[in-house]
């Protein structure tokens, strides 16, 4: 076989969340980079217009899920790069706890944010 | 037929003249991974300005696209973004076993693709009222 690279052990649990919750990203990171670079410009973004695109119910619930996989694959990716390295014993455990409690605190903070954005808080 | 190489680790950088091109597509999708995810956390903490009400959010947003260097970080994000999904889904090719003879040029293609990407973004980042 050809060369491959992963931090990831092929075929496990981890592993294969880091690739499911990737190919929700490829399509959402996409599109929304398209629809807040492109076809909205980032300069002219303003609270009413977040707010409109926020009140739509699938806007939400894409912008929510991105929020949730975004952060378990980024977090995810992190655990095992770090595993890949060679931390082990406490370390893992305190690494794997900090990350675990990092990506609660980051969900939660983001469905606030959403919330507000949406005009609900 | 492919072959194997024993090319040692590639955690091993100080050999990096050595790398070949899975290896490099292993660092830089790790960096641009790192990036990311320190990105994700604070774009949380620049949007949780919505929290603060609809002046607060609007004037931060607004404030920080005037700055001539928020553009060119944008440009920069938009860059590893754009190679982390590229290669992203040519490591979704390789672990379906699509394409692994081809493992080195799909590698080659994410790069010419991100620059080409990025490059021609670069007029629609950096315009618009800078401050």
């Amino acid at each position: 076989m050809a060369e491959h690279y992963s931090s990831f052990e092929r075929g496990g649990r981890r592993w294969l969340l880091q690739r499911l919750t990737a190919v929700f990203l490829i399509g959402v990171l996409a599109f929304h980079f398209l629809l807040l670079h492109f076809a909205n410009h980032a300069a002219d973004i303003t609270f009413a217009g977040t707010q409109a695109r926020m009140s739509q119910v699938g806007y939400f619930a894409t912008m929510w899920l991105f929020l949730v996989t975004a952060t378990f694959h980024g977090v995810n990716g992190v655990y095992n790069a770090l595993v890949n390295q060679g931390i082990a014993g406490t370390q893992k455990t305190a690494v794997k706890w900090g990350l675990v409690v990092a990506g609660l605190l980051l969900v939660a903070q983001g469905t606030r944010v959403a919330l507000a954005m949406n005009g609900f808080l | 037929m492919s072959q194997s190489y024993n090319r040692g680790t590639v955690e091993d950088f100080g050999r990096w003249r050595e790398f070949s091109a899975g290896m490099w597509a292993w660092i830089f999708h790790k960096f641009t991974g790192w990036v990311l995810v320190g990105y994700l956390f604070t774009h949380i903490a620049v949007l949780s300005t919505s929290l603060g009400g609809a002046e607060l959010y609007t004037s931060t947003l607004q404030g920080l696209e005037a700055l001539l260097v928020v553009r060119f970080l944008e440009v920069g994000l938009l860059a590893v973004a754009v190679f982390h999904i590229l290669n992203g889904v040519r490591l979704l090719m390789v672990d379906l076993g699509v394409g692994l003879e081809a493992q080195d040029k799909s590698f080659y293609a994410s790069m010419v693709l991100t620059g080409a990407i990025v490059i021609a973004s670069i007029p629609t980042f950096l315009g618009g009222p800078l401050a």
